[in-house]
């Protein structure tokens, strides 16, 4: 397969806070329309690396591309250095990210939430952003909600929220931070089915999650993660039903 | 009980006191020169805090920007201006002329000289008062403005900013609407302390509403009434100002609660509804709300 193939390439990304290694050595492709599942215990640097992907965190070595252009960094006399604020914006606006905990504008209604990014940085007209934000709400199932403020919703609706606002930009890939795991348990599936829903209509998805049941039924390929290693990868029902690794062997174990 | 009696009692002597003069403070109330003395003190209230609130903002921005430059010039200013008496920076801007008297612009070490103004006739009394006001506040309100910007949590800029928002934009129209809700209630008690604090620079006479008085009871010789006279109206100014703090925290209350309380306004309607109705002796409930 050709490089041009992938949406998004990961290659031999290094990571450390301090002296501690988050990332060792994390390479990953994407291609176009997959679905990509990423989990591990805590601390195992998927938050991590689901972050430096849209260069919310800088690099200690290794590249990151999408469509073939490099993230966070450009090439200048044989080193790389971090692109100004405006590319970045520019590079980020071309990924949409939810987490875990919505960071929904809090002073902005559920439709303001929605098209304040396609208005300030796509410079899209307000009737158009509102038309788009009024679909978008109706396709997470939330169109009523749209004049409510975020504190009036609950933690599944926010969320529901959240991913309508990361999809009105139109992104080329969504990245999720474990994005059912505030959420009380009977409101999971309301997210869930909409994550499946995006999954289903072609979109392409990195999604960091605890929900095997989601990463069984709705990924293409999943990734086990482990002390900043990728441990194990492959189709999604063979690594949970039958584990190669020990570490991958304890982990879902203790799931049960 | 003893005590509100007490009070009461000096209180009725207070105001029934022949001294008190009670004609006189009628008849200064609304006289020209207080009127000029009350615009006066608005105008250095209004002035001062505007100035205070802009450099307070650029000040907060400058301490939490993470540049070494910007923070220590921030918090240099902040520790100059915050460390030294009100009454000190308001004599020093007033003289500031006796210490610089022509202010120059040329081309430095023996160059032509572009324009030169006469440091007197900038540094009016006024503008020196408006001058220490404004600096000494902006100090105090950087601190407020950080403390509310530092409010909001961090997940907001960066939802922001995964969004493609650049951290300007993020933090115009994202952090800041969001930290001006903790930034007023302690914004509204700079405003009224700023209204008080404006009498200070009575000292150099320039005729604010304290000025004012003074100049008139330096004439008549009553000063008691006269003061009544300054305090009443301080008293109506800084009213004024809570009640406006009110409304302006609940606009930027938005968002921020599942629904609002009502206005004692909305209150007193909605009881005088119930007490049209009849049903004010048997029903007790909590005035209505929106949600």
């Amino acid at each position: 397969m050709s490089a041009c193939e992938y949406l998004l390439r990961v290659e031999n990304v290094h990571k450390s806070y301090g002296a501690a290694p988050v990332l060792r050595d994390v390479s990953l492709s994407v291609t176009l329309g997959e679905v990509l599942c990423i989990i591990g215990p805590s601390g195992s640097g998927k938050s991590t690396l689901l972050r430096c992907v849209n260069h919310l965190e800088t690099l200690d070595a290794g590249r990151i591309y999408l469509e073939d252009e490099l993230i966070g960094y450009r090439p200048d006399r044989g080193r790389l250095v971090e692109l100004r604020p405006a590319e970045l914006a520019r590079q980020r606006a071309e990924m949409g990210m939810v987490f875990q905990q919505f960071n929904l504008f809090l002073h902005k209604t559920v439709l303001e939430n929605v098209i304040e990014a396609p208005m300030v940085v796509l410079k899209e007209s307000r009737e158009s952003a509102t038309r788009r934000a009024r679909e978008l709400l109706e396709q997470v199932g939330l169109g009523e909600k749209a004049d409510q403020y975020p504190r009036q919703l609950s933690g599944g609706q926010q969320q529901r929220v959240a991913i309508a606002r990361a999809l009105a930009m139109r992104p080329k890939l969504m990245l999720f931070d474990e994005p059912t795991s505030a959420l009380d348990p009977e409101i999971v599936g309301d997210v869930l089915t909409v994550m499946r829903d995006l999954a289903e209509a072609g979109t392409t998805m990195l999604v960091v999650t605890h929900e095997m049941g989601f990463a069984r039924d709705v990924a293409d390929r999943l990734i086990f993660m482990a002390d900043g290693c990728i441990v194990e990868s492959g189709v999604p029902a063979e690594v949970l039903a039958n584990p190669r690794e020990t570490r991958t062997k304890q982990f879902l174990s203790r799931l049960g | 009980m003893l005590v509100l009696a007490l009070a009461l009692l000096a209180a009725y002597g207070l105001i029934t006191s022949p001294t008190m003069h009670w004609d006189v403070v009628g008849q200064y109330f609304t006289s020209r020169l207080v009127l000029e003395g009350l615009v006066r003190t608005i105008y250095l209230t209004a002035a001062a805090m505007g100035m205070g609130i802009v450099l307070g903002v650029i000040l907060a921005l400058m301490r939490m920007s993470g540049s070494v430059t910007l923070t220590v010039f921030a918090s240099s200013f902040i520790w100059l201006f915050r460390g030294t008496p009100l009454l000190v920076q308001i004599i020093f801007w007033y003289n500031l002329a006796s210490f610089i008297p022509r202010l120059t612009l040329g081309v430095p070490f023996g160059g032509p000289e572009l324009a030169s103004w006469d440091v007197n006739s900038i540094i009016t009394p006024l503008f020196a008062a408006l001058l220490a006001l404004g600096l000494n506040e902006g100090a105090y309100m950087s601190e407020i403005v950080r403390a509310g910007i530092a409010s909001v949590e961090g997940g907001q800029m960066e939802a922001a900013l995964v969004l493609g928002m650049r951290k300007g934009q993020a933090m115009r129209r994202i952090i800041l609407p969001q930290a001006v809700r903790i930034i007023i209630p302690p914004t509204g008690n700079q405003a009224i302390g700023m209204l008080k604090g404006t009498s200070l620079v009575s000292v150099i006479s320039t005729p604010e509403l304290l000025y004012s008085v003074q100049q008139i009871y330096s004439q008549n010789y009553l000063p008691i009434p006269l003061l009544v006279v300054a305090s009443i109206w301080y008293l109506i100014l800084t009213t004024i100002l809570s009640i406006n703090q009110y409304y302006l925290e609940r606009h930027y209350a938005k968002g921020s609660l599942r629904a609002l309380p009502p206005t004692p306004y909305q209150r007193c309607k909605a009881w005088y509804a119930r007490f049209r109705s009849g049903g004010l002796l048997t029903t007790a409930t909590k005035g209505s709300s929106s949600q």
